[in-house]
């Protein structure tokens, strides 16, 4: 397959601090990529680094399969959208997006017919007239993603751009955001510290730390099949069980956990009995029932009283206490109405099958 | 009900009052200084002696202006210069202010703004015979570039009109630095990374984001600072002697030399028409409003 974008051993450090890590990865063409990670993992100084304001202190990236090395930002085929969008308040929007094709020496008629239907294409057909100021949240980011994609780059940068905007729109531009995508087919690169954003947009998502990526994969992969206690308490709700592997038994693990609780979980990575490792549940993997008998018949039983109930529509979990080691755990709560009327302090059964819990080894520099 | 109303009858000619009170250091400056004396000199300028304490209204002073060929060729001279100087300090205080606003950071940032504010604590005159100690034909400058063999003997650098532009250049600089500082430090910086990124180029990324952006700002310090060139009497007299020939010094020696005071008078209306009709033609030109420009200098 194609790659649009290809990074080999690109780093950044800036005095002590290593911003980008000898990082390697290709992105497909027409895909949608995205790097998620907290505040301060690098994922800004990597999408500048791939726009050209910042020179890498080693390696190189290649952009449709030419080298970007001595290339300036504005010859580059890679077009950026910024965190606060950074449109020119100083002109109309027909001019901001026809900034890019006046700059390349497209004729003005070329430049007239080409911003209206790329304005038409993000849903303001002709606003070309309007002012910056006068558009609100939302017509602002497509004017910021028309401007960028009139361009046709290769590659679309994208710097957290929904970042600013309330919940509602928010999620209103994930869909717009996709389907754009979808339609126009150009590769998406798209960094963000929501992973909500991430899992909904992307084909496929890089979780990064300290200037390393942590697993690179499909949103499935990484919500089910996480392959560093990272990723796993990053990515999605996770419950999460520090204790000693106590038993192994080829990839089945038995973990003892603080206060006499045993689970048994799925090992990632090597784990040799003996090992402190960390196991992780998601909430909605964990049955949950009145009476221990009401539990599928797989699941290690484990029983307890509910501390607080978080309701929260669709997403509403309950927090149990389990009995013997008061270890606190978050389940989600069915929506079938049969748990509806549950309070606190009500004693309630939960299991979980073990194929749905994951256990790591704890590194030493992971605590 | 009566007594419930009594207060606010008594407070407002009290708040009136209050009112007054507080705009009178405004209204006495503005009336007393600004409004009064020119309402005067107004007067004098329209009338005409005809006889030893005789005087009649008369456009007689305003004729002569027009009818002598020194008088209106100091004028348009002095106008241009002005407008010559104005633009050669927004020249130079153009990349001074932007390394100020946007490469300096923290510490340099100050000590670059201060390095601008120091001439300033000498005075105008005592910086003004400093130039003249430099460039004077026994001074420092002319005989370094004798010595060093540029010029056969040390020559004249003052007295010409560069002399004179090099000293009023000097004098505005800050005035120009400070608003340019001002307006360029609001621009955000991506929107110039956004520009790089879309194909601009340093061309491009000037004339299409950043001098629109500091528009209000170049047309504030360039109002102040054409301003202070064209009511500057000092500088020009001194760097460039008997040949400045700068408007001002016509008005002074109206006033002082001539005792004419109703020929100074009316030069003086005329210098006032002259800024005020540039000042307009230059924002009508850049398409600005005056309001603006004051609003964020």
């Amino acid at each position: 397959m194609q790659q649009d974008l290809e990074v080999e051993r690109l780093s950044k450090r800036y005095d002590a601090h290593v911003a980008v890590d000898a990082l390697s990865f290709a992105v497909a063409r027409g895909s949608f990529f995205s790097i998620l990670g907290p505040s301060g993992c690098g994922k800004t100084t990597l999408l500048r680094l791939i726009a050209g304001f910042v020179a890498p202190d080693d390696g190189d990236v290649r952009i449709g399969g030419a080298s970007m090395r001595g290339v300036a930002p504005n010859r580059r085929p890679a077009s950026m959208v910024f965190q606060q969008l950074a449109l020119f308040p100083m002109m109309s929007v027909g001019d901001n997006v026809g900034y890019g094709l006046a700059r390349r020496g497209v004729a003005r008629q070329e430049i007239r017919t080409r911003v209206s239907r790329m304005l038409a294409r993000v849903g303001l057909p002709g606003a070309e007239g309007r002012r910056i100021d006068a558009l609100s949240g939302g017509q602002k980011q497509r004017v910021a993603i028309a401007r960028s994609l009139v361009l046709e780059p290769t590659l679309l940068l994208l710097d957290e751009p929904l970042g600013a905007l309330d919940l509602k729109l928010r999620e209103h531009m994930k869909i717009e955001l996709k389907q754009l995508q979808a339609e126009i087919g150009t590769t998406f690169v798209y960094i963000t510290h929501d992973q909500s954003e991430a899992l909904v947009l992307s084909d496929r998502v890089a979780v990064m730390k300290a200037g390393r990526f942590e697993q690179v994969g499909t949103p499935q992969e990484l919500y089910y099949r996480p392959r560093t206690p990272f990723v796993a308490g990053f990515v999605g709700a996770n419950n999460r069980l520090a204790g000693r592997a106590a038993r192994i038994d080829g990839t089945a693990v038995e973990v003892a956990a603080a206060g006499g609780l045993a689970i048994r979980a799925q090992a990632s990575g090597k784990v040799a009995a003996g090992d402190a490792v960390e196991a992780y549940v998601r909430p909605e993997a964990i049955a949950l029932a009145r009476d221990a008998h009401a539990l599928p018949a797989a699941a290690q039983r484990l029983a307890g009283h509910v501390a607080s109930l978080l309701f929260d529509g669709a997403n509403s979990a309950v927090l149990v206490r389990e009995e013997r080691s008061g270890a606190e755990i978050r389940i989600a709560l069915p929506q079938t109405g049969l748990l509806a009327d549950l309070a606190v302090g009500a004693p309630v059964a939960f299991g979980f099958d073990a194929e749905r819990a994951v256990c790591f080894r704890v590194a030493d520099d992971d605590r | 009900m009566m007594t419930a109303d009594a207060p606010a009858v008594l407070a407002a000619p009290r708040g009136r009052l209050a009112l007054w009170l507080l705009l009178a250091p405004a209204l006495t400056w503005l009336v007393g200084l600004i409004v009064l004396p020119h309402v005067d000199l107004a007067l004098l300028s329209l009338r005409a002696r005809v006889a030893p304490r005789v005087y009649e209204w008369s456009f007689q002073q305003y004729r002569t202006f027009l009818e002598e060929p020194l008088y209106w060729r100091t004028f348009v001279r002095t106008a241009t210069m002005a407008i010559l100087a104005t633009a050669c300090t927004l020249a130079i205080a153009f990349p001074v202010a932007w390394h100020i606003a946007k490469v300096a950071r923290g510490r340099s940032k100050s000590v670059l703004f201060i390095l601008c504010l120091v001439p300033f604590w000498v005075s105008e005159t005592v910086r003004t015979l400093g130039w003249m100690i430099l460039l004077r034909e026994s001074g420092v400058l002319p005989r370094l570039l004798a010595d060093l063999g540029f010029t056969a003997a040390p020559v004249e650098l003052l007295y010409h009109d560069a002399t004179i532009l090099v000293g009023l250049v000097y004098t505005s600089l800050l005035f120009m630095v400070v608003p340019l500082v001002n307006a360029l430090e609001s621009l955000d910086d991506a929107l110039i990374e956004a520009a790089y990124n879309l194909g601009g180029g340093t061309v491009s990324i000037l004339r299409d984001i950043v001098l629109p952006h500091a528009a209000p700002g170049i047309a504030a310090g360039s109002i102040v600072v054409f301003m202070l060139t064209l009511g500057n009497y000092l500088t020009p007299t001194l760097l460039g002697g008997k040949n400045s020939l700068w408007f001002t010094e016509q008005i002074y020696a109206q006033f002082i030399t001539r005792f004419n005071w109703e020929q100074g008078a009316a030069f003086g209306f005329l210098l006032l028409a002259l800024s005020t009709a540039i000042v307009w033609a230059g924002l009508r030109l850049t398409g600005q409003r005056l309001g603006d420009v004051m609003r964020r200098p």
